[in-house]
């Protein structure tokens, strides 16, 4: 069944080979998975899916599982500026961990056949299935009651709770771009902010847009953020150009 | 004293009477039932019920008789002979095990081997959501919850005595063990060092 999906051959610009070889050369970190094309083995492998004719869902399962891993595996190669956030997936951690989910996946494929041949060998044993019938119940005895209390008690509930507050239905906010103006002109005259003195005695909403807007301009690299820890003062200061040039994504 | 009198077999009647109340109790639970139990609602000790479990399983076994005595999911239970099993069927079906696909028994695989066990986990080993799989499994009375998740306060599952019964485990314990387990792990590695040790540089 799977075997297909191992044996599937593929002629990249990077590697040329069967997919498991190329597995196995990540793993042991013979080639950069950065250089190889994803996109082209998913193709490669739906082509070869064609041509059989027929569809293999064990091995579609499995490609999918490699070919999740892989992707997860050159997404982190290909951050490396992003180290600190990302300092428990280096990897070789990561290799070795895709190495421990298959190991660990064949185990349970494993204790699932067994599990098969055991319920095939009983399939004819008939027995009574039922819930577990209760055990006599104690008899239980009751505190003196004080009706008082209950009365109490109800009278509670009947008092009519207050009308929920709806101002926050009518909250407006305001737009991003009012914001992306704000950070940049701050930044024309200064090198480096702090995010908490910048939007002291804004709103909660005008807070969160003005977050937005510095996420848009980290991600148009005009900015560079930090924070040493999480929660943490969050710094800004302007981006370097020669950085944001170097940083060209390519696609998977 | 007169040596014949010994003769006469005191033991062995009491442990007949005894067995008598333990098939009643295997007849009326619809759940094995384990030593603890019987003991309790026997009003005896270890030993006795064990004596009289040995003289209902020899009375009830295969051939002997259409009910079997079986030692299964931690405790005893009576069902159906083998022989008996066509018949059976004509009139019973068993609805838990029916249908049971290969993802259902590999996540009950795992949840009998890392049980308590949460979604996010079996999904992190299968590769895939098991939402579905899980509540499946949950319907047949394979799996129950079992608790919380200390870190997340995801919901935990473990297999059900259901589970031991539908394939005849005493306990866990007697699932293969672990190490017996992914053979070709080992293999499959090995195969694809081969491959690359034997690719031109």
């Amino acid at each position: 069944m799977a075997v297909a999906v191992r044996e599937l051959e593929l002629d990249l610009d990077a590697f040329e080979g069967p997919f498991d070889l190329l597995l196995s050369l990540v793993l042991r970190e013979e080639i950069e998975l950065r250089e190889v094309e994803l996109a082209e083995i998913v193709v490669s492998f739906v082509e070869h899916l064609a041509q059989k004719g027929e569809l293999d869902l064990d091995a579609c399962g499995e490609f999918l599982i490699l070919i999740a891993a892989l992707l997860e595996l050159k997404a982190r190669g290909m951050f490396p500026d992003e180290d600190a956030e990302l300092a428990e997936l280096e990897p070789e951690v990561a290799a070795e961990e895709l190495a421990r989910r298959l190991a660990e996946y064949r185990r349970a494929k494993e204790a699932a056949q067994w599990l098969a041949e055991r319920m095939h060998e009983r399939r004819n044993l008939h027995f009574r299935v039922g819930p577990a019938p209760l055990a006599p119940q104690s008899e239980r005895k009751l505190a003196q009651q004080d009706p008082e209390k209950l009365a109490v008690a109800l009278r509670l509930l009947a008092i009519e709770p207050p009308q929920p507050s709806v101002a926050h239905m009518a909250l407006r906010f305001p737009p991003v771009a009012q914001f992306l103006e704000k950070w940049r002109s701050l930044l024309l005259h200064r090198t480096r902010l702090d995010f908490d003195q910048e939007v002291a005695g804004l709103s909660r909403v005008e807070i969160a847009v003005a977050f937005l807007a510095l996420l848009e301009l980290r991600k148009q690299n005009e900015i560079a953020l930090s924070q040493a820890a999480p929660f943490a003062p969050i710094r800004i200061s302007r981006a370097e150009n020669e950085r944001s040039l170097s940083w060209t994504v390519r696609s998977a | 004293m007169d040596r014949p009198l010994r003769l006469i077999p005191t033991q062995p009647t009491a442990a007949d009477g005894l067995a008598r109340i333990v098939e009643a109790l295997l007849v009326v639970a619809s759940q094995p039932l384990s030593l603890d139990e019987l003991v309790a609602a026997t009003e005896t000790d270890l030993a006795s019920v064990e004596e009289a479990l040995e003289v209902v399983a020899n009375r009830f076994s295969e051939e002997a008789s259409g009910i079997v005595l079986e030692r299964v999911a931690g405790g005893y239970a009576f069902r159906a002979s083998a022989e008996a099993s066509e018949a059976c069927a004509r009139l019973f079906e068993r609805p838990a095990e029916r249908g049971l696909s290969q993802a259902a028994l590999e996540t009950a695989a795992i949840v009998a081997y890392l049980g308590p066990v949460s979604r996010p986990e079996i999904a992190r080993i299968r590769g895939v959501n098991v939402d579905g799989v899980v509540a499946g499994l949950v319907e047949r009375g394979l799996i129950a919850e079992s608790g919380r998740d200390d870190e997340f306060g995801a919901i935990r599952y473990r297999t059900t005595p259901l589970f031991e019964r539908i394939f005849g485990l005493e306990s866990l314990a007697a699932l293969p063990r672990v190490d017996d387990l992914g053979a070709d792990v080992a293999e499959i590695r090995e195969r694809l060092e081969a491959v690359a040790e034997k690719r031109p540089a």
